[in-house]
């Protein structure tokens, strides 16, 4: 039986099986419109995210599949102390696949190691979010047919943003990526992941100014700088116009380059650039979809 | 100097730094052993100026060799037989260690769930670098 703890679980292979299969739902969505007749869906969420529980559940009853589940600890038997390890116990006997968001790292983990049924980390406070990556990486290949073969640009908060780091791990896996890497100085990506970057010979740079840079990307994956994050408040008031996307800066980058963000958005994308044509930050959150609904199939042996 | 005569069989345990032998004592657990353990400390060593030696008289089997390469990979494990050295163990760092150490990360899952084991990796062997199994906070 498999889990998912991490993007990086499945080789290149299966997840080129898998982006597959979730491009077919995408265009023959009838064909899997009961798949999953008689199959549950536990969506086990410790702390509030209302948007991926959404897509979890979206993608299961569209495969014709039911759900349970709780959205918050409160509403959970966390509140009377029962530990993940019984929880998950349980909850095997109830559904068939689980999809887990908690606040502590690790403990989708401790769910798959006690579980009876696949177990998919959707999120571990600030460690792993994979079906996040897995929804970048589908909508890159899906809009530019191939990963790899491109310089992506990534955009504002990189020092904590754990989108941003699991999407670098992912993509180093594959040919002929470029690196740019867009933020304050004190927000820039952590050592190991240039040290991983410089071990694997991938091409990168550092820079502060989105401007001085967008007019070489193919794609331009967009974080939010959050205000605690400075030190102090001349700084973020002197930075902060720096990582917001508006059209002035987008006139400068190229017809075909394509805009990401993990969403929610707060201000960092003017919503002026929602009508330009490079804007696929909403069509990401519906591949977000589709992915899940591929890796649900999959984990289900249903694929 | 400070005498300590042969073990008959046991093993001894060379080349500690000076001062650690006690924190070996403990993460070993020899102290559940019902048997003649000296713990010398300081001794003079050509190599090492200082040094710390252990000599545990019982079975080399019930000796966590994991636990002592996790700890310091440099020791030398002489394996006694019939008063002599039979043996001289390499030490080779584990790959997976449980228990030994503890995971001090306040957003791991290990903080809360009181029951659960701390297991440790060993994810970058040459900088020997070991990280949480749950949450991969470096151990430090």
């Amino acid at each position: 039986m498999r889990h998912l703890m991490s993007p990086l679980d499945f080789t290149v292979e299966e997840l080129d099986r898998l982006f597959d299969l979730a491009n077919d739902i995408e265009r023959n969505p009838e064909k899997y419109a009961h798949a999953c007749d008689g199959r549950i869906l536990a969506t086990c969420f410790y702390e509030p995210s209302t948007r991926t529980r959404l897509s979890f559940e979206s993608a299961m009853t569209r495969l014709g599949g039911q759900v349970i589940g709780f959205s918050d600890a409160a509403s959970s038997s966390a509140s009377k102390g029962e530990s993940v390890s019984d929880t998950i116990r349980i909850i095997s006997c109830y559904a068939d696949i689980c999809a887990m968001r908690h606040p502590k790292e690790g403990a989708p983990m401790v769910a798959a190691e006690k579980s009876s049924i696949p177990v998919i980390n959707a999120g571990d406070g600030g460690h792993q979010h994979p079906t996040q990556t897995l929804t970048d990486l589908l909508t890159i290949r899906s809009l530019r047919g191939t990963l790899g073969g491109f310089t992506i640009g990534l955009c504002g908060d990189l020092k904590f943003g754990r989108t941003v780091h699991s999407l670098i791990h992912a993509l180093a896996r594959y040919r002929d990526i470029r690196f740019l890497f867009i933020s304050p100085e004190e927000l820039r990506v952590p050592d190991y992941i240039t040290d991983l970057l410089k071990k694997k010979g991938i091409p990168y740079e550092e820079v502060i100014r989105l401007e001085d840079v967008i007019a070489d990307l193919d794609l331009l994956y967009m974080t939010r700088v959050q205000k605690e994050r400075f030190f102090n408040e001349e700084d973020y008031v002197r930075l902060k116009d720096f990582y917001i996307l508006d059209m002035a800066k987008l006139s400068l980058a190229r017809e075909d380059m394509l805009v990401l963000h993990p969403l929610p958005r707060v201000n960092e994308i003017s919503v002026e650039v929602d009508a330009d044509p490079r804007a696929a930050y909403f069509k990401q959150a519906q591949y977000g979809v589709y992915v899940r609904m591929a890796l649900i199939l999959t984990l289900l042996g249903l694929a | 100097m400070l005498n300590v005569g042969k073990i008959e069989e046991g093993f001894v345990l060379d080349h500690i730094k000076a001062g650690k032998s006690l924190e070996l004592y403990e993460h070993l657990q020899l102290d559940k052993l019902d048997c003649t353990v000296a713990i010398i400390k300081n001794a003079r060593s050509n190599k090492m100026g200082k040094k710390d030696i252990l000599k545990v008289e019982c079975d080399i089997d019930r000796l966590n060799l994991d636990v002592l390469a996790f700890i310091d990979h440099s020791i030398t494990v002489n394996v006694i037989k019939n008063g002599e050295i039979v043996e001289k163990k390499a030490l080779v760092l584990p790959k997976q260690i449980t228990n030994v150490i503890k995971c001090h990360n306040p957003r791991c899952i290990t903080s809360i769930e009181q029951e659960l084991p701390h297991i440790f990796y060993l994810a970058d062997p040459e900088k020997e670098v070991y990280r949480c199994k749950y949450c991969e906070e470096k151990y430090k």
